[in-house]
């Protein structure tokens, strides 16, 4: 009996994961061909060409790479003091990195103009020193962090918890310094995490748009990023909205990709 | 054995769930309805009168029951056209209208009310703006919305007329324009950014200042000669199941009950 059996629940087991995965993937996939197959190649082309699309697109790249830089600079000590301290309220300190994803996006936006705003908890200092935050190009980069920030430091954490903290032991019977052993041991071991945990903060980053229009604003050239774009087209021509979408597809997905790849290697 | 005993389970779950879905959308097609249910799309500046309006006209006719879908026309329309059930359609302008009209997706359109647009200014009036010539003045924060969102539009056509006249002055349109910070994609985003004091003035619908907004903000009106007046045409959709209500809707909109209540949110009515 045990043969046959294990063998039919073996088949029958895999049959069932692929119709659920292979369902998941054709729901995921179909809408994005969608997009894809909608316009002819050649509108693509034209859309690109349009000099404020350009700008739109260069200000996405600019923001969105300044944002995961920042990202990963403040991230990764969050990430070891939430993965490796034991400090008082340390699960509260975990939520309260994540509630960013939970909150609406233009909930968000708010958050930060009541704070950074002219009259904000914080901005009504900033202003006397003739510093504004809102409608700049800095307040794009802080929206995008404030929200896509959580998929980095979530990442980061979860790969230091899972590294052996035998590693960084035997380097320090060596005699290595703390930030020696950190460069030299535990940064490779955790790059794959790294990597990505910045390709999804990236990601989000670059999909970014409600906080962005509610704090930064949209202006052509200072604040106005791709998503802002597709989302002014929408309102007016469809296709054009549809055309500026398959766009900014194409260059997460290089990204994306290339990142991959570095893990790879990296691995 | 026992797993593939769950796996089975799983999969019949699954199939009776798929089939249920099935199930319960072809039966709701063939059951008449005892009572009747239209929906209503209606620009997003619509909200709170047509709101009134529904509870208004569902009292004179307990057995029609009214979901209104607020949202932008454009979004409306493209709903509409796509086969969303709408019963009617309200549109804040009438290029939104003229499209689903040209495209045979709704009947005869009547224009029920029309709306103004006016400047606010946040109370504490950061821009020190006395009149609408301040605007033009150099590092004024401007906000409005973006040339694609009907509002904007009639904002920029408002300032140009302002151009024309010599109380302004020929620069007057491009100074203002100049001192926009941000394209708004809805007139509810530059209420957001008055009311926050982030902009020290922006352009909005007159029915924008709700009671929930007034203690917030100051408007400064647009005289007539210069304002550019929105037309809000109305429309029983074609594909409607239930045209007959849907038409006694409309027409309980253009009437006296309906006009009053659109003007008690500062609408202008067609026939005053």
């Amino acid at each position: 009996m045990g043969k046959k059996w294990s063998y039919r629940s073996a088949w029958s087991a895999r049959v069932l994961v692929g119709v659920l995965a292979g369902t998941f993937f054709l729901f995921l996939g179909i809408p994005l061909a969608a997009l894809l197959i909608r316009e002819p190649p050649a509108m693509l082309w034209i859309s690109i060409q349009q000099p404020e699309v350009f700008q739109a697109l260069q200000l996405s790249i600019v923001t969105t790479f300044f944002s995961t830089l920042l990202t990963v600079l403040f991230g990764l000590p969050v990430a070891y003091v939430l993965a490796r301290t034991r400090l008082p309220g340390r699960k509260v300190l975990e939520i309260l990195v994540t509630m960013p994803t939970v909150l609406p996006p233009v909930v968000a936006g708010v958050a930060l103009l009541i704070t950074f705003g002219r009259f904000g908890l914080l901005g009504r200092y900033l202003s006397p020193l003739g510093i504004t935050l809102p409608f700049t190009t800095a307040a794009v980069v802080m929206a995008q962090m404030f929200v896509a920030s959580p998929f980095f430091v979530n990442t980061a954490r979860a790969g230091l918890e899972q590294l052996d903290q035998r590693y960084e032991a035997a380097a320090y019977t060596l005699r290595a310094s703390p930030l020696y052993t950190f460069r030299r041991v535990v940064l490779p071991l955790i790059r794959p995490a790294l990597l990505s945990g910045a390709g999804l903060a990236w990601a989000r980053a670059l999909g970014e748009l409600g906080a962005t229009i509610t704090f930064a604003g949209n202006f052509p050239g200072i604040t106005e990023t791709m998503p802002i774009a597709v989302y002014t087209a929408a309102e007016s021509d469809l296709e054009s909205a549809v055309a500026l979408s398959v766009v900014l597809m194409a260059v997460s997905f290089g990204v994306l990709l290339a990142l991959r790849v570095g893990r790879i290697r990296a691995e | 054995m026992k797993r593939s005993l769950h796996l089975f389970l799983l999969l019949v779950a699954l199939c009776s769930t798929v089939a249920a879905c099935g199930n319960s959308s072809s039966s709701s097609a063939a059951s008449t309805p005892s009572s009747i249910k239209i929906n209503i799309f209606a620009a997003a500046s619509l909200t709170e009168s047509f709101t009134q309006i529904a509870a208004a006209y569902h009292q004179l006719h307990p057995d029609v029951t009214i979901t209104n879908n607020f949202n932008g026309s454009q979004l409306l329309e493209q709903q509409i056209a796509n086969g969303a059930p709408a019963d009617v359609f309200a549109s804040a302008d009438m290029a939104n209208m003229m499209k689903a009209s040209n495209a045979g997706l709704v009947g005869d359109a009547k224009v029920f009310v029309k709306n103004r647009l006016v400047v606010i200014i946040p109370v504490g009036n950061p821009g020190q703006i006395m009149s609408l010539k301040d605007l033009a003045r150099k590092g004024v924060k401007i906000d409005l919305e973006a040339d694609t969102v009907p509002a904007g539009h009639y904002s920029r056509q408002a300032l140009m007329n302002m151009s024309q006249s010599p109380d302004f002055g020929a620069n007057y349109g491009n100074s203002v324009l100049a001192n926009v910070v941000s394209q708004e994609e809805n007139v509810k985003a530059v209420v957001q950014k008055v009311q926050l004091g982030e902009v020290d003035a922006g352009f909005v619908y007159r029915t924008d200042v709700t009671a929930a907004v007034a203690s917030k903000v100051t408007v400064l009106d647009i005289p007539d000669p210069f304002n550019v007046i929105a037309q809000y045409p109305i429309a029983v959709v074609k594909s409607s199941a239930n045209a007959a209500a849907a038409q006694s809707f409309v027409d309980y909109v253009l009437s006296m009950a309906g006009e009053g209540i659109l003007a008690k949110y500062h609408f202008i009515a067609v026939n005053p």
